[in-house]
This record gives structure tokens, sequence and C-alpha cells, in this order.
């Protein structure tokens, strides 16, 4: 499905803001896997994704989606595999255009626009059901300009975007950060409801550890540019707050910074 | 009175620019310099290619296909050498004066006694009438265009682009080739307006462009105030209509005593107050909002 091999980044190499943000990375996702990632703020958990989803060019290593080597796609060609939520609910959606003009361009995610009518009449009972599935009322708003949505909303509707199109590979970044606790566990119930309807093989970084063991059948740790644990399965499902705290400190040999990880 | 009918078929005309300016100020969400020379750049390809004998809507499409290239070369200096937008317009602007006197061969170019679409049309109605109509249709024609492109599959890419390149991206569309598709829609326009212009005013002249970002912006900027910005349709009514009264204002003051050479201060000034206009709202608001807590 997914495989990431050794790779590497280095921020603003030469200079003295010099950043190693990724050391030699791998990483293999197979179908279906629904991954949390944790780590301190700065460990590379963005960089990862970003390397992954084509932000930046990585300096070595290779990235593989069932069997295309994008290593070296432009952000653009790579959007074909990949649906992606950002952390900033401004980031997912075009605020200046209707709910469904978002919804037509992202249906056809990684398909070269062409002058056929952008978003047709009969497209709208598709969208209506698609957005009735969130349960938040956007389904009579097809022609409300994106703009006038709540952050919830606009992440619920990021999701929705990122998954029509049938991503192999969902990306996940802190999706759920810029919003108050009820919204966020409301947005996160979206997210665990469409990823096991479809078995989308999903990458999620989450800065709230609790969250990151309640979901998922996988969870990967990182630190200093680097992925220092990675359990799935059994080992995770019985895994705790406490064990993953000992964890962490026996494989980085330092304290958590627990101001930023969030303990639940 | 008298001044009516000429006033709005000059807004009709110069509509076609700001339609083009509204191209990239607003939905490409760029200042594009480009149009100071793409807008003489029109006028000089129509006029020498009227005096050497082509008919008027050959020299308009050549004067849009000019201006398109204008576009895609301040495209590319943008998205491709990633030189900020407003250098690459003002590079633009720079060379295209040069390009335009190589194209007329002196800096002005006279029109009279050269049938130009204005009057190739066999019509019994008289020339003030003709340029009323003229405009009308190429505005139409425009307009049409415009709101059939900017709705289909590459049009709303190139608005998205516009609102979130971030978005945009992640759904699986290259941005270099939507900002430069859309400078070149817009440079394309204002060379046809160019063209047109030169051909009602009877000559091209090299310093034709001097202040056309500002007078585009001006009639974007009033119509969006005046007529709306609900859609995509609503803001095209509303550029062509902000166009025309833009034009009666300045006939208006004119025709109350000021001189034309503080015309484009005049306008610079109007366009500094409505850019700074939800400034001074925020500010306001905020006043009051304190005096009422
Ligand atoms: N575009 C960039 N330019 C320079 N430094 C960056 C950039 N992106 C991330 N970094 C640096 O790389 C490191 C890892 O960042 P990031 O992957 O965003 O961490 P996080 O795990 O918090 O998401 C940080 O030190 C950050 O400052
Ligand atoms: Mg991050």
């Amino acid at each position: 499905m997914l495989r990431v091999e050794n790779i590497s980044k280095t921020f603003n190499p030469g200079t003295i803001t010099e950043k190693i943000a990724l050391s030699d990375v791998s990483l293999r996702l197979n179908p279906g896997d629904f991954v949390t990632v944790i780590g301190g703020n700065g460990a590379g958990k963005s960089t990862l994704m970003n390397s992954i989803a084509g932000a930046f060019l990585v300096d070595t290593g290779k990235i593989i989606i069932d069997n295309n080597d994008i290593t070296k796609w432009p952000e653009h060609k790579r959007a074909k595999f990949i649906g992606r939520v950002f952390q900033d609910p401004m980031m997912g959606t075009a605020a200046g255009m209707m709910i469904e003009e978002n919804l037509a361009i992202a249906s056809r995610r990684g398909k070269t626009p062409s002058f056929r009518w952008s978003a047709p009449k009969s497209e709208r009972e598709k969208f209506r059901e698609l957005l009735k599935s969130l349960n938040l009322g956007l389904e009579n708003r097809l022609e409300n300009k994106v703009g006038l949505l709540s952050g919830g909303q606009r992440q619920a509707l990021t999701l929705l975007m990122a998954t029509m199109a049938d991503p192999k590979l969902l990306l996940l970044d802190e999706h759920t950060a810029a919003l108050d606790p009820k919204t966020a566990e409301k947005v996160l119930a979206i997210t665990e409801n469409i990823i096991s309807d479809r078995s989308l093989t999903t990458l999620m970084i989450t800065h709230n550890m609790r969250d990151a063991l309640r979901f998922g059948n996988r969870l990967i740790m990182m630190y200093n540019g680097k992925i220092i644990i990675d359990v799935s399965g059994k080992d995770k499902k019985d895994l705790e707050v406490q064990d993953l705290l000992e964890m962490f400190e026996k494989a980085s040999g330092s304290e958590m910074d627990s101001d930023r990880m969030l303990l639940g | 009175m008298d001044l009516i009918i000429p006033t709005i078929s000059q807004g009709l005309l110069w509509s076609v620019m700001s339609i083009g300016v509204y191209l990239t100020f607003r939905v490409l969400d760029i200042a594009d310099l480009t149009v100071e020379g793409s807008f003489p750049l029109g006028g000089a390809v129509a006029a020498a290619l009227l005096t050497i004998g082509y008919n008027p809507i050959s020299a308009i499409l050549a004067a849009c296909a000019a201006g398109m290239l204008s576009g895609v070369v301040t495209g590319f200096l943008h998205t491709k050498l990633k030189i900020p937008a407003l250098l690459a317009g003002i590079l633009s602007m720079i060379a295209l004066y040069s390009v335009n006197l190589r194209i007329m061969g002196k800096a002005n170019l006279s029109l009279l006694q050269i049938d130009t679409v204005f009057t190739i049309f066999p019509a019994s109605f008289d020339n003030q009438t003709m340029v009323l109509l003229v405009g009308l249709v190429i505005v139409l024609i425009v307009g049409i265009i415009n709101y059939w492109f900017f709705g289909t599959e590459i049009g709303a890419a190139i608005r998205a682009t516009g609102f979130n390149q971030h978005m945009i991206r992640a759904n699986g569309v290259n941005t270099n080739i939507t900002i430069i598709l859309g400078l070149l829609m817009s440079n394309g326009l204002v060379a046809v307006s160019g063209a047109l212009v030169a051909q009602s005013n009877g000559f091209a002249d090299v310093g034709m462009g001097v202040g056309t970002i500002v007078i585009g912006l001006a009639s974007v900027i009033i119509g969006e105030v005046l007529f709306g910005t609900k859609s995509f349709r609503n803001c095209l009514i509303s550029v062509v209509l902000g166009s025309i009264v833009y034009r009666v204002v300045i006939a208006i003051v004119l025709q109350l005593g000021m001189p034309p050479n503080d015309l484009k201060l005049f306008t610079a000034v109007l366009v500094t107050l409505a850019l700074s206009l939800p400034l001074f709202k925020a500010k306001f608001n905020s006043k009051k909002r304190r005096v009422a807590g």
C-alpha cells in the first residue's frame, strides 16, 4: 500500500536555522491500516505527512504508493491517490465558493479539469445524500458559501471532500486540534465512521494520547525526526497512557513534554 | 444631457477591461499590473492591423491574442520563475512599453479615415448610437463567455485557486496552470478593451494605458458596493455597471469644472477611499461596541 523507505528531510540546510526534521524514516502501511501518530511538538509528524503528500521533495529515500514511485511527483499529481485534512479548518475548502462547488471539485480529485460544467444539477442528489451522512444539516445548504460554516462543519465537509473520490491513502494532520472539545469529538466520530465504513488506509496525527489509543489498529510515536515506537493489533489494544509514557522514556531517554501532549 | 449616451458607451468599452481586472484582483487575488501594458498593447495591435487594411473584427481578435500572450508571460514569470506577482506584472508592463512602440512604429497611430468596428456595419444609426450598440453586443458576448468559462471545471479550478491554493492542489490541480490561465483570460480582455477604446477615440497611443489598473479597480469596487457580489454572475454584472457609473461620475466632476489633468489624482483618491473602507468600518464598529459595552 504505502511504502516510505529511508526518507530524510533537512530544512534550510547549511544555514544557522538548519533543522533535520526527518532522519531516515521508514514506514509500511498495509491496506486498511488506520495508524494514529503522536509525538511532541516539532517531532516531525507534519513533515512526514507533508513529505508523503508532496508539499516538498525529500532529500533522500523513496515514497511508493501501490507500486507507483511518487518520490519525485509534484503535490497536485499525488492528490490522485491521497485525500487530506489539515489542522487549519480554513485550509481544506474554498471559502468563497458554494458547498456544492467545493464538493464538485473534490469529486473529481486527481482528474484533469475539463470544459464540462463544474457543478451540474444532476449531481445534487448524490451530494445531498453524502452531506446527510454527516448529520449536520448541511444537506439543505448546498448553495451556501463554505465561509458561512463553523470550523467543525468545515472540517466535517473537508473530510467528506477528502474521501469522496476514494483515496488510496487518507492523511489527517491534527484535524480536530483547532476545534472545541465537543465539536472535536463529533468530528472524530464522523472520521471513525467514514474510515471504518470504507476501510480507508489512514494516517492520523493527533496531539491527544487518549485519542491515539482509542482509534486505529496501529500507533506510531515520533521523536526527533524518527519513529521510535510502532505498535499494532492486540499490543496496541492493551496499551494505556502510562505504558506509552514508559515506552517513550525508554526509547528516547528523556521525559515526555506533557505540556503539549494531552494525556487525556 | 447629450453626454449620456457617449458616457454609457465609454463605460461599456472600458468595462471589458474592468472585467479583466476583476479576474485578477478578485478571482485570482493578484494585483496584476500587466494591464497597464496590455491595454495599450490591444490598442497598438488593433491600430497597426487596421492601418494596413485588416478588418476590425480580426484586429480585435488579434489584440485579444496579443493580450493573452502578455498574460502568459507574466504568469510564467510569477509561477515558474517565482517572481512575486506584483513585480512580474511591473516587468511585463515595462517590457510592453517598448513592444507597443515597436508594433506602432511611433508613439501615436491615427485611425482617422479608417474603417473601425463602429463604422463597418451598414446601419442607419448615427455614430454615437453605433458605439453604444457595438459596446452592448461585445459586453454581452464577453459576459456570456466568462460566465460559461468560469462555470466549467477549469474555471472553477481557477476560482478555487484564488480562494485557497492549498485546497485546490490537494484536489489535484496544478496551480501554476490555473494562475497562468487566469492571467491569460484577464489580459486578453484588457487588450480587447484597449482595441475598442482606440477605435472609438480614433487613435492608439503608447501612453493610453497609464492608470488602467486604477480605473479597473475603481469600477470593480464601485460595482461591488452598489450592485452586490452574491454570485459570479452578479459580480460580472456589477463590474460592468460599476464601470458605467465610474464614467458617469467622471463626466459629472468634469462638468462641475474639475481640470481633466486632475482626473487620475481624483480616481486614485477614490480607489484609496474605497479600499480603506473596510478598515474604517471595522474601526467605527469597534468604537461603537466599546461605547455600547
Ligand atoms: N517549512 C519548514 N521550514 C523550516 N523548518 C520547518 C518547516 N516545516 C517544519 N520545520 C521544522 O521541522 C521540525 C519538525 O516540524 P513538524 O514536522 O511540523 O513537527 P510536528 O511533529 O509538530 O508536526 C520543527 O523543528 C519545525 O520547526
Ligand atoms: Mg504538526
